[in-house]
């Protein structure tokens, strides 16, 4: 069981990652990935969240949208999982906003480091992507704490990775019609290349 | 007139909401293996931005600036399930190839974006146009893109043999990398290179 597990969170990390194998969270990939401080802040918001909001999504859908999943409220024939998307986006949203004054009320160190970027969070297509890979998977609640976190955590690898990488790129003389968003195109290419290393790694 | 066939044409290369503006990447890049999926996720994002301009327009002047975002992403999160139930029912096959894709378009970013920088300020006509213009920009790009990934990773152009590959007893050799993810970060690279050495005014200064 603790083999499937791990096996779980390492595809999640490395061969699944989202930003690198599947484009997920790309707006913010390219443009927050600057300096290692603000990506490492970023990266650690992701996790937060993303560990936080697949389960609570896995909960809602599994008891309350999923076909026949209100058979408890005495509506066994009800379907709501159409209503999945307005209602994966209205958790992201919320969770956001409860983490944010939470951080606000107990951590304000936390909260001055990452208040700017917690709000991006809500149209980062990597939370949403996360909840509806879930689905798409029909993932238990364990299981999906554990992609929630592992996928947070690939997420925060690879751009903390790509703002290294852009930071020693000031150095380098780079065609005036690349600087900028070309080249870091090219670069989280040639990271994707990299990471594709990791597939077939099985556990 | 002119005014109008501006707002269509602008977003096509001037501001390219992908190639400039570097929004909506995810989707450009993950629905560009294939030319069918690529056109099938213009129409669906063109659709969404068109009609989110128009209704966000419509109340522009009723929404509380502080709660607009929410109200928003209502808007925007309803027209994505209409898109993603008529895919369902009409285009089963590449609804499921699309996959998590279609519903992310929640999160797309130029939706957002145009909401936030013309919708709220603009009458509905305008606004519609804008939407459509800005779809067809994103269209444009993905289409290239596609163009380039479906013909030289498996020899086809929607779906049909162009490139005879080696295993069916032609000359092409699939190039397989050309399918997966990194080929596609490369291609928007140089396609943004490209357009900012046509045009040198849009180059970053960094």
């Amino acid at each position: 069981m603790i083999e499937h597990y791990l096996n779980l969170f390492i595809q999640s990390v490395f061969i699944e990652n989202l930003a690198l194998a599947f484009f997920l969270g790309m707006c913010t990939f390219l443009a927050v990935s600057r300096t290692v401080g603000t990506a490492v802040g970023l990266g650690i918001s992701v996790v937060t969240i993303q560990t936080i909001t697949v389960p609570v999504n896995n909960l809602i859908y599994n008891n309350m949208l999923k076909e026949g999943a209100l058979g408890w409220a005495g509506l066994p024939n009800v379907n709501l999982a159409f209503l999945g998307l307005i209602t994966f986006i209205g958790v992201i949203a919320a969770m956001v906003q409860i983490l944010e004054m939470a951080l606000d009320r107990f951590v304000p160190a936390l909260y001055t480091t990452l208040g700017i970027f917690l709000p991006l969070l809500t149209v980062n297509c990597a939370i949403l992507g996360g909840s509806l890979f879930m689905v798409e998977r029909n993932y238990t609640l364990t299981e999906s704490v554990i992609y929630g976190f592992g996928s947070g955590t690939g997420w925060a690898l690879a751009i903390i990775a790509l703002a290294g990488i852009r930071e020693k790129m000031k150095y380098s003389n780079v065609p005036a019609g690349l600087r900028g968003a070309g080249i870091t195109f090219l670069t989280a290419g040639l990271m994707a290349i990299a990471f594709m290393l990791f597939s077939g790694i099985q556990l | 007139m002119g005014k109008y066939l501006e707002t269509v044409k602008h977003p096509l290369f001037d501001s390219n909401p992908v190639g400039v503006q570097i929004l909506g990447i995810c989707s450009a890049l993950a629905v560009t293996t294939k030319l069918e999926t690529a056109i099938v996720m213009t129409i669906a994002v063109t659709a969404v931005l068109a009609f989110s301009n128009v209704s966000i327009s419509l109340i522009r002047n009723q929404i509380p600036g502080s709660i607009r975002i929410i109200v928003e992403m209502a808007i925007i999160a309803s027209l994505v399930i209409l898109v993603d139930q008529f895919l369902k029912a009409f285009a089963y096959q590449t609804s499921k190839q699309l996959s998590v894709f279609v519903g992310l378009i929640i999160t797309n970013c130029i939706i957002m974006g145009r909401a936030e920088a013309v919708a709220l300020h603009n009458p509905p006509r305008i606004s519609f146009l804008d939407g459509i213009g800005n779809g067809l920009g994103y269209g444009l790009m993905l289409l290239v893109v596609a163009f380039f990934r479906e013909l030289f990773g498996s020899g086809k152009l929607l779906g049909m043999t162009v490139l005879p590959n080696v295993t069916e007893g032609g000359w092409y050799l699939p190039n397989g990398l050309f399918l997966l993810a990194p080929s596609g970060f490369i291609l928007v690279g140089l396609i943004i290179w490209a357009l900012r050495t046509w045009k040198p005014e849009l180059r970053e200064v960094e």
